[in-house]
C-alpha cells in the first residue's frame, strides 16, 4: 500500500470501485460541501474535489478536501497545473498530506481561456505527466524536483485523467504508457457514453498489459437533459456522445429517468470490459442522484474496509 | 522571420499623446513595411487622422530599419522638424520604439502592438512557431515547437482538448502534439514519445529576468 486511503484499499481488494464528483463553492460557505460529503459517503469509495474547473474561481481544492474529510470521506484532490508553479504545486502536495489527504489526481487543466479570467497568465511550468514524476519522487525517494530531501513521509495515492475520446486515438494509449511510467496508481477516463470505441481503448491498454499496472475507472456524466446531451456532443471537446443517446433523450417522457436509465446501461457494460477497476461518476451540480444511480447500477453497499 | 506588429486603435494613441499638440511620426521600412502596419501609407494616414483631431504634424520620415543604430543619424538629418515637436510617435516594432526613444530627448510613444517574431505560412498568414525560451526542445519534438505552438506548452502532450487536429482553445488552431506525432511518425521515430520529458529549465527563459548576452567578435 501506497497512502491506505480507502480508494487504494477498495482497488487493491480487487472490488469494483466507485468515485464521485464534488465542485466547491464559489464562495466561502462551508454547508454545501459538508451536505454533499454527508450524502455521498455510503455510496463512494472516494470523492474527487475539482480545482478550479473549467478555470473558473472557486474555494480551493484542498480546502473543499478537509471539508469532506470531516464527513468521513476519502477525498481526492484534483490539481492542475494551470494556475501554480512547481514551488505551489509541491507546497500544496504536503500541505494536502498534512491534513490527512492521501489521493491527488494530477491534470494540465482547462485552458483559462474557457473560464471567467480568460486574461489571466496561465502558468503550464510543469504538465500533468510531470505532477505525477513529481508525487512519485516526493513519495519514494522523499526529494523535492529539485532534489533536496523532504522532511516526513509523502505517503500518496497518486491519479491522473485520460481521454480515450481524444485524438490521435492510437497514441492515447502510448501516453497512457507514459503516465503508467512516470508514476501513475489509477486512472479516471473522460466521459463514456460511445461504450465500442471505449472498448477499443481499453483493447489496446490489455494488450499492453497496461491495465495490470494502474487502475481504471471509467468515467461517466449523468444526463440531466436533451439540451445537456447536445450540449456534451457539440461544445464539449473530447467528448463524444452518440446520436442513439439523443435520440432516446429526445423520445423521453422524463428526461432525467432516461438519463440515468442510459447511465445504469453505461455502467453495465463497462463492469464487463476487462481492465475496468471501478466507474467515477460525473454528476456536477445534480450529485443527489449518485446514490441512485450507485444502487441501480448494484454497486451498494461499498465494501468496509 | 519577421516582427509581427499590429496598430493599435486610435483612441489608445490619442489618449497616450494627451496634451502634446505637435508631433512627430516615425514609421519603418522593414517589418512595419511588410505588413502594413508602419510603412509610408500608414505613416500618411496617420498623419491625417492626426490632423483631423486638431494636431498639428511637424513632420515624418520612414527609417528603413527602425531598430538599427542608424536611427541616430536619421533623426539628426530630421532635428528641425524634430525639435519643434512636443513628442515622437513611432509606427515600427518596440525594437524601434526603444531605439528612438533612447536617442531622442522628448517623450517617444508607441502605435504598435508587437505580438511575435512570425513565419509568414501562406501569403499574408504569418504564424509563432518560437517562443525564445533558450532552450530549444526540437530535437525531440520533430522540429515542431510545442512551447509556442501548444496553447499549455506541454512537453509530454497532447491534453485531452485534442480533437481531429484541432486544439481545444479554438478551430483555427493546428493541435502541436498532432503535429508533432504525425511528423515523428514519418521520421520513424515514434519512441521518442514513450520518454517522460521532465520539468524544463525556464531560467533561461524571461521568467529568469531579462536577458542578455556578450559576445566575443
Amino acid at each position: 500500500m501506497k497512502a491506505e486511503t480507502n480508494l487504494e484499499k477498495v482497488l487493491e481488494s480487487g472490488a469494483f470501485a466507485v468515485t464521485a464528483e464534488a465542485g466547491p463553492p464559489k464562495g466561502t460557505g462551508t454547508r454545501g460541501m459538508s451536505r454533499r460529503g454527508e450524502m455521498l459517503l455510503p455510496y463512494c469509495d472516494a470523492v474527487n474535489v475539482t480545482d478550479n474547473q473549467t478555470a473558473i474561481v472557486r474555494m480551493c481544492s484542498l480546502a473543499g478536501c478537509v471539508l469532506l474529510k470531516q464527513q468521513g470521506v476519502d477525498p481526492v484532490m484534483q490539481m492542475v497545473t494551470r494556475d501554480r508553479n512547481r514551488i505551489a504545486l509541491q507546497s500544496d502536495i504536503l500541505g494536502a498530506v498534512a491534513m490527512g489527504i492521501g489521493n491527488i489526481l494530477c491534470l494540465s487543466g482547462d485552458h483559462q481561456k474557457f473560464g471567467n479570467h480568460p486574461s489571466a497568465k496561465g502558468v503550464f511550468d510543469i504538465d500533468s505527466v510531470q505532477l505525477i514524476q513529481t508525487m512519485k519522487k516526493m513519495r519514494d525517494e522523499g526529494l523535492f524536483i529539485c532534489g533536496e530531501e523532504v522532511s516526513g513521509r509523502v505517503p500518496l495515492f497518486i491519479g491522473a485523467a485520460e481521454n480515450p475520446y481524444a485524438d490521435p486515438f492510437e497514441f492515447r494509449v502510448t501516453r497512457l504508457a507514459k503516465k503508467i511510467k512516470a508514476g501513475v496508481d489509477f486512472i479516471q477516463t473522460q466521459a463514456v457514453y460511445d461504450v465500442p470505441k471505449f472498448a477499443r481503448w481499453m483493447q489496446m491498454v490489455t494488450d499492453r498489459g497496461l491495465d495490470q499496472q494502474v487502475h481504471i475507472l471509467a468515467g461517466v456524466i449523468p444526463i440531466r437533459a436533451v439540451g445537456m446531451a447536445r450540449y456534451m456532443r457539440d461544445s464539449v471537446s473530447g467528448v463524444s456522445v452518440p446520436d442513439e443517446i439523443i435520440t432516446r433523450m429526445e423520445k423521453a417522457k422524463e428526461a432525467k429517468v432516461e438519463g440515468v436509465k442510459i447511465i445504469g446501461e453505461i455502467i453495465e457494460q463497462l463492469k464487463e470490459i476487462t481492465g475496468v477497476h471501478g466507474v467515477h461518476i460525473m454528476a456536477v451540480g445534480w450529485e443527489e442522484i449518485v446514490p441512485e444511480i450507485v444502487e441501480a447500477a448494484g454497486l451498494y453497499p461499498r465494501p468496509l474496509l | 522571420m519577421i516582427t509581427v506588429t499590429n496598430q493599435k486603435p486610435l483612441e489608445e494613441v490619442t489618449e497616450s499623446l494627451g496634451q502634446c499638440q505637435r508631433v512627430y511620426i516615425i514609421g519603418c521600412g522593414t517589418c512595419a513595411t511588410m505588413l502594413h502596419t508602419g510603412g509610408k501609407s500608414e505613416v500618411l494616414e496617420m498623419k491625417r487622422q492626426l490632423e483631423e483631431s486638431g494636431k498639428q504634424v511637424t513632420g515624418w520620415m520612414v527609417i528603413p530599419t527602425a531598430c538599427d543604430a542608424l536611427t541616430r543619424e536619421a533623426l539628426a538629418e530630421e532635428a528641425a522638424d524634430v525639435a519643434k515637436a512636443d513628442c515622437i510617435l513611432v509606427m515600427s516594432c518596440a525594437f524601434g520604439v526603444q531605439t528612438v526613444s533612447l536617442y531622442a530627448d522628448i517623450a517617444v510613444y508607441p502605435v504598435l502592438n508587437t505580438l511575435f517574431i512570425g513565419k509568414e505560412e501562406s501569403p499574408g498568414h504569418f504564424i509563432e512557431v518560437c517562443a525564445q525560451c533558450g532552450n530549444c526542445v526540437l530535437a525531440r519534438t520533430a522540429g515542431i515547437c510545442p512551447i509556442i505552438r501548444c496553447a499549455k506548452s506541454l512537453q509530454n502532450g497532447p491534453c485531452g482538448g485534442s480533437v481531429e487536429g484541432k486544439c481545444e482553445v479554438s478551430p483555427d488552431i493546428p493541435c502541436a502534439w498532432q503535429l508533432i506525432i504525425e511528423r515523428l511518425g514519418e521520421l520513424g521515430q515514434m519512441d521518442v514519445l514513450e520518454e517522460v520529458v521532465p520539468p524544463k529549465d525556464w531560467d533561461t527563459s524571461p521568467s529568469g529576468g531579462p536577458r542578455h548576452i556578450v559576445v566575443q567578435y
